[in-house]
C-alpha cells in the first residue's frame, strides 16, 4: 500500500517536474534565438554587449513589453487586440494634457491609464455581449482612437518640458531604469494572474475551448471582458510610460504599428493564435528578440528598410523553426 | 459466380500483415500483431481503447512505419511500409471517424480532391462530374455529383468518403467506428453499401465498439488487447461472452449492475419538466423525474433528446416551460444557474463541448469548483484542486500516469470519466448524462454503469440520454421515449416484467400507434 502510494507519488512529481520542464522549455524554446542573435551582433559590433547597450535595449523593449503582455491575455482567450497602438496613442495625449494642469499634474497617470482601460472595455464589451468578431472589433477601434488621440491634442504635437513624472521615462532606482520595472513588474503580475489565480484558469480555459467553459458555468463573457480590459489598461500605462520618456506626445504619430510589433512578441513567445496555450515568460522573451534585432540592426549598421525586411523574416523564419520542433516533440 | 468460386475467392488473403510492432520512444504501441484479411471479407477490429487498433491502421495506411521485422502484403507482395501516398496507390482506403471532406466543394470535386482527371493540365470538370455519378451511381445513393457536401447529412457524407475510395479503386477499405454519428436509416444504406462493396471482392476492415454492428456484418472478428493480437473468430464461433472476455480479458458476468433499489411508492420528485419548447424542433415536453432513479430518455437520432437535456441545463433558450426542484419552481436561463441549483449536465460530445485538450486532467476535474475553492484574492488553492483530483482519479479509476498529464492524452473511456468527475464535484442532485458510454471501451462501459448504479442508490436522480437499447434495459429503471421532439410515450417494467426492446422501438418508430400503414 505504501509502496504502491509512494510509486504514484513519484510518478505524480516526475509528471510535474516534466510538464514544467515542458512548459519552460515551451516558454524558453525562443530563449536560443534571443542568445544567438546577441552573439551574432556582437560578432559585428563589440558594442553590443555592453552594460549601457543592454541598458538601452531593455528600455526600448519596455513599453512593447508591457503592450504585449495585455495582448497574451488576449490572444490566450482566442481574440486579438488591434487598438493597442491607437490607446497609446490617446493615453499618452491625455497624460501629456492633464501634466500640464499646475498642481495637479500627477494625475496625469491615473487619467491616461482610466482611458486606456474605458477603450479596452468597450472593446470587451462589444466582442464579448455583442458577440462581434474581436479582429473587427478592435479594427474598428483601432481607426477611431487614433482619431480621438488626434481630436485631443487638436491635430498638432503637445509639449510638457517640466513633466512631473518624466523619471518613469528617463531616471533609475538602483541603476535600472523605471521602464524596466514597471515592464518586469507587469509581466510578474501577469504571471499571477494567469497561473496562480482562478481568474487565469478561466482565460485559458475560454480559449480552450469556449463551449466547454460557458457548459463549465464559468462566466466566459465576464472573462472576455477582463482580457480587453486589461489590454486597454496596460496600453495606457504605455501611453504613461512613452509620454514620460519623450516629454510630448503627438496623435498621429504616436504608437503607429506598435499593435503588431505587441502581437510578434506574444506569437514569439509560443502563445498559440487560437488560444489556450502559451505563457507570459514566452512574450517576455519575444519581446526581447525583436528589441535587440531593432537595436542590433542599427548598430549593425544596416539600413532602416532592411532593418524593416529582416525583422520581418526573423519573425516567420522563428516562428517556422517553432513550430517544426514542437512537431518533432509531439511526435514521440 | 458459383458458390464454390464464391469461396475460393473469399478465402484469397488480399492482406497479409505480419510480426507488426510499433514503439514511441519508452511507449509500445503494437507488439508483434498479424493479421490476415481476405477478398470480399468484412474483417471487424475490435478491443477497448488504447488497445493498439488506430495504431495498427496507421501502420496500414502509411502514417506510422512499423519498428524492423514487420512487414505488409498485398496479394503476396511486400509493400513500402510508411508512405500514405504509396499505400493509396496499392488500393489501401482509411475513412476516419472524423471526416475529411471539404463541405465548400461539391462531391465530384470532393471526391476527386488531388486526383483530379486532367486535360492539357487544367482540371476536366465534365470528366470529373461524369466519373463521380458513375462511382455513386455504384453505391445506388440519391444525391447529386454536382451537389455541394455541406448540403449533404453526415450519412451521405460518409458515402462520398466511400466514393472517393473507390475512385482511387481501393480493394481494402478500413472504416473507424462509421456509425458513431448515422441515425437508423443511415445506417441501414451504409450496410446495404457495404454488401454492395463485399460482392465487388473489396475486403472491409470495419472497427466498432458496437455488438450488434458487428454480429450483424463481420465475416471473422480479430480482436486486440493491449497492444497485442488477442485472436480471431470465424462468424461461426461469435457470442457475446467470448468476444467479451477476449477484450476485456476477463468474464463480465455482471456488465449491467443494478443494484440500486428503484423508487417505490414512497417516491419524492426531484424535477418536474412541465411544457418544454424551444420554439423549433421541441414541443411541449413534460415528464417527472424522482429521487434515486434512473430514468432513460431514449428515441432516434433527431428526436430532440439533446435538445431537451440542453434546454432543462439552461445551455439553449427555451421559449415555453416550468421547472420545478424539489417542489419549489426555479428559473434557469444558463448552465452556471443550473449547476448552483444542484443540475448537472453531461455533454454527448466530450472533445468538442465538454474537455480542455490542452490542461491538465487535474484542472479538468477542478474546473466547475475553482471559484468554491479560491482563497482570498481569487488565488487558486492548488492543495484542495490536488486533493480533489486524486480522489476522483481513485474512485473512478481513472487511468493516467499523473493527474498533471494532458486530458488530451487519455483514451475516450478515461476522458469520459474525468468529465464524469468534474460533474460529480459539483454535488449535483440531478445528473443528466447525454451518451455516457458513446465510444468508450467496454471495461469503462462497466465502470460507468456501476458508477450511475452507486449514483441513484444514494438518491440522486438520473436522466440518461442512450442510443444503445441494450443499455437502456440495463441501466434504467424506467424509459421515455421521445418522437419527433415530443414524449411519444413511457415504458416501465413491473414485477415479472422487465422493460422491453420492442416496445421502446415502437414508440421511437412510431409504429406503435400509425400501424403499418406505409
Amino acid at each position: 500500500m505504501t509502496d504502491s502510494s509512494t510509486v504514484a507519488k513519484a510518478a505524480d512529481q516526475a509528471a510535474v517536474r516534466s510538464r514544467r520542464l515542458r512548459t519552460a522549455f515551451a516558454a524558453l524554446g525562443m530563449l536560443p534565438v534571443l542568445v544567438l542573435l546577441a552573439v551574432g551582433f556582437q560578432f559585428i559590433n563589440p558594442r553590443f554587449l555592453t552594460g549601457t547597450n543592454l541598458l538601452i535595449v531593455s528600455q526600448q523593449s519596455s513599453i512593447n513589453i508591457v503592450l504585449a503582455a495585455g495582448m497574451t491575455f488576449v490572444i490566450l482567450t482566442g481574440g486579438i487586440d488591434l487598438s493597442v497602438g491607437s490607446i497609446l496613442a490617446a493615453s499618452a495625449m491625455v497624460a501629456v494634457l492633464v501634466s500640464l494642469v499646475p498642481d495637479w499634474g500627477m494625475l496625469a497617470i491615473p487619467a491616461a491609464i482610466l482611458l486606456g482601460l474605458g477603450f479596452g472595455v468597450i472593446n470587451g464589451l462589444l466582442v464579448a455581449y455583442i458577440k462581434l468578431p474581436p479582429f473587427i472589433v478592435t479594427l474598428g477601434s483601432l481607426t477611431a482612437v487614433r482619431g480621438v488621440a488626434r481630436l485631443l491634442g487638436e491635430d498638432t504635437t503637445v509639449f510638457n518640458s517640466d513633466l512631473p513624472f518624466d523619471f518613469i521615462g528617463n531616471g533609475s532606482l538602483f541603476g535600472i531604469p523605471w521602464l524596466v520595472i514597471i515592464a518586469l513588474t507587469v509581466v510578474v503580475l501577469s504571471w499571477l494572474v494567469l497561473k496562480r489565480t482562478v481568474l487565469g484558469t478561466w482565460i485559458y480555459a475560454v480559449g480552450g475551448n469556449a463551449e466547454a467553459a460557458r457548459l463549465t458555468g464559468i462566466k466566459v463573457p465576464l472573462v472576455l471582458l477582463f482580457v480587453y480590459g486589461v489590454s486597454g489598461l496596460l496600453a495606457g500605462l504605455g501611453g504613461v510610460m512613452s509620454a514620460a520618456r519623450l516629454y510630448a506626445a503627438n496623435g498621429l504619430q504616436l504608437g503607429q504599428s506598435y499593435e503588431l510589433d505587441a502581437i510578434a512578441a506574444v506569437i514569439l513567445g509560443g502563445t498559440s493564435f487560437v488560444g489556450g496555450v502559451g505563457s507570459i515568460w514566452g512574450t517576455l522573451i519575444g519581446g526581447l528578440i525583436i528589441a535587440v534585432l531593432s537595436n542590433g540592426l542599427i548598430l549593425a549598421g544596416v539600413s532602416d528598410i532592411w532593418q524593416y525586411i529582416i525583422k520581418g523574416l526573423v519573425i516567420i523564419v522563428a516562428v517556422a523553426l517553432d513550430r517544426y520542433r514542437l512537431q518533432a516533440g509531439a511526435r514521440t | 459466380m458459383s458458390a464454390a468460386a464464391r469461396v475460393e475467392a473469399s478465402q484469397r488473403p488480399v492482406l497479409e500483415m505480419r510480426h507488426i510492432s510499433k514503439t514511441f520512444g519508452p511507449v509500445r504501441a503494437l507488439h508483434d500483431v498479424s493479421l490476415t484479411v481476405n477478398a470480399g471479407e468484412l474483417h471487424a477490429l475490435m478491443g477497448e481503447n488504447g488497445a493498439g487498433k488506430s495504431t495498427l491502421m496507421k501502420v496500414l495506411s502509411g502514417a506510422y512505419r512499423p519498428d524492423a521485422g514487420g512487414e505488409i502484403l498485398i496479394d503476396g507482395a511486400p509493400v513500402a511500409s510508411g508512405d500514405p501516398i504509396k499505400a493509396r496507390a496499392q488500393g489501401i482506403a482509411v475513412i476516419y471517424q472524423e471526416l475529411s471532406l471539404a463541405p465548400n466543394l461539391t462531391v465530384a470535386q470532393n471526391i476527386f480532391l488531388g486526383n483530379e482527371p486532367r486535360r492539357f493540365g487544367i482540371v476536366d470538370r465534365d470528366q470529373c462530374n461524369r466519373r463521380a455519378k458513375e462511382i455513386i451511381e455504384r453505391l445506388g445513393v440519391s444525391f447529386s455529383a454536382r451537389a455541394l457536401v455541406s448540403s449533404l447529412s453526415l450519412g451521405e457524407r460518409q458515402l462520398v468518403e466511400i466514393a472517393r475510395a473507390l475512385s482511387t479503386s481501393a480493394r481494402i477499405i478500413v472504416m473507424d467506428e462509421p456509425t458513431t454519428s448515422l441515425t437508423s436509416r443511415e445506417t441501414d444504406r451504409l450496410f446495404e453499401v457495404i454488401g454492395a462493396l463485399k460482392a465487388q471482392g473489396i475486403a472491409i476492415i470495419y472497427i466498432s465498439h458496437r455488438m450488434e454492428e458487428v454480429y450483424q456484418l463481420a465475416d471473422r472478428v480479430s480482436v486486440l488487447r493491449d497492444s497485442g493480437y488477442v485472436g480471431t473468430l470465424e462468424r461461426a464461433d461469435l457470442n457475446a461472452s467470448r468476444l467479451v472476455s477476449m477484450m476485456v480479458g476477463r468474464d463480465l458476468s455482471a456488465f449491467y449492475k443494478k443494484d440500486h433499489r428503484p423508487p417505490d411508492s414512497q417516491r419524492r420528485i426531484a424535477l418536474s419538466v412541465r411544457g418544454m419548447s424551444d420554439g423549433g424542433l421541441l414541443k411541449d415536453c413534460s415528464f417527472d423525474l424522482y429521487h434515486g432513479e434512473v430514468l432513460a430518455l431514449a428515441g432516434l437520432v433527431g428526436s430532440g433528446r439533446t435538445e431537451l437535456a440542453r434546454l432543462i441545463f439552461g445551455a439553449d433558450r427555451r421559449s415555453a416551460g416550468e421547472l420545478e426542484l424539489d417542489g419549489k419552481p426555479i428559473a434557469i436561463t444558463s448552465p452556471r444557474e443550473a449547476l448552483e441549483a444542484g443540475i448537472a449536465y453531461l455533454t454527448e460530445d466530450r472533445k468538442e463541448l465538454g474537455l480542455f485538450l490542452d490542461m491538465s486532467i487535474a484542472d479538468n476535474i477542478n474546473m466547475g469548483v475553482l471559484a468554491k475553492d479560491a482563497r482570498a484574492g481569487g488565488f487558486r488553492d492548488f492543495t484542495a484542486a490536488e486533493r480533489r483530483a486524486a480522489k476522483a482519479i481513485a474512485d473512478l479509476s481513472i487511468r493516467t500516469r499523473s493527474a498533471q498529464a494532458n486530458a488530451g492524452s487519455l483514451s475516450g473511456g478515461n476522458q469520459q470519466k474525468v468529465l464524469l468527475a468534474r460533474l460529480l464535484e459539483t454535488e449535483p442532485r440531478v445528473v443528466i448524462l447525454d451518451e455516457p458510454t458513446r465510444g468508450v471501451d467496454v471495461g469503462a462501459k462497466s465502470e460507468i454503469y456501476r458508477l450511475i448504479d452507486s449514483l441513484a442508490g444514494r438518491g440522486i436522480a438520473i436522466l440518461m440520454i442512450s442510443s444503445e437499447l441494450p443499455e437502456v434495459i440495463g441501466v434504467a429503471d424506467r424509459v421515455l421515449v421521445m418522437r419527433d421532439g415530443a414524449i411519444a410515450g413511457e415504458v416501465t417494467a413491473s414485477e415479472g416484467r422487465p422493460l422491453r426492446q420492442e416496445e421502446i422501438m415502437e414508440l421511437a418508430t412510431g409504429a406503435a400507434k400509425e400501424g403499418p400503414t406505409r
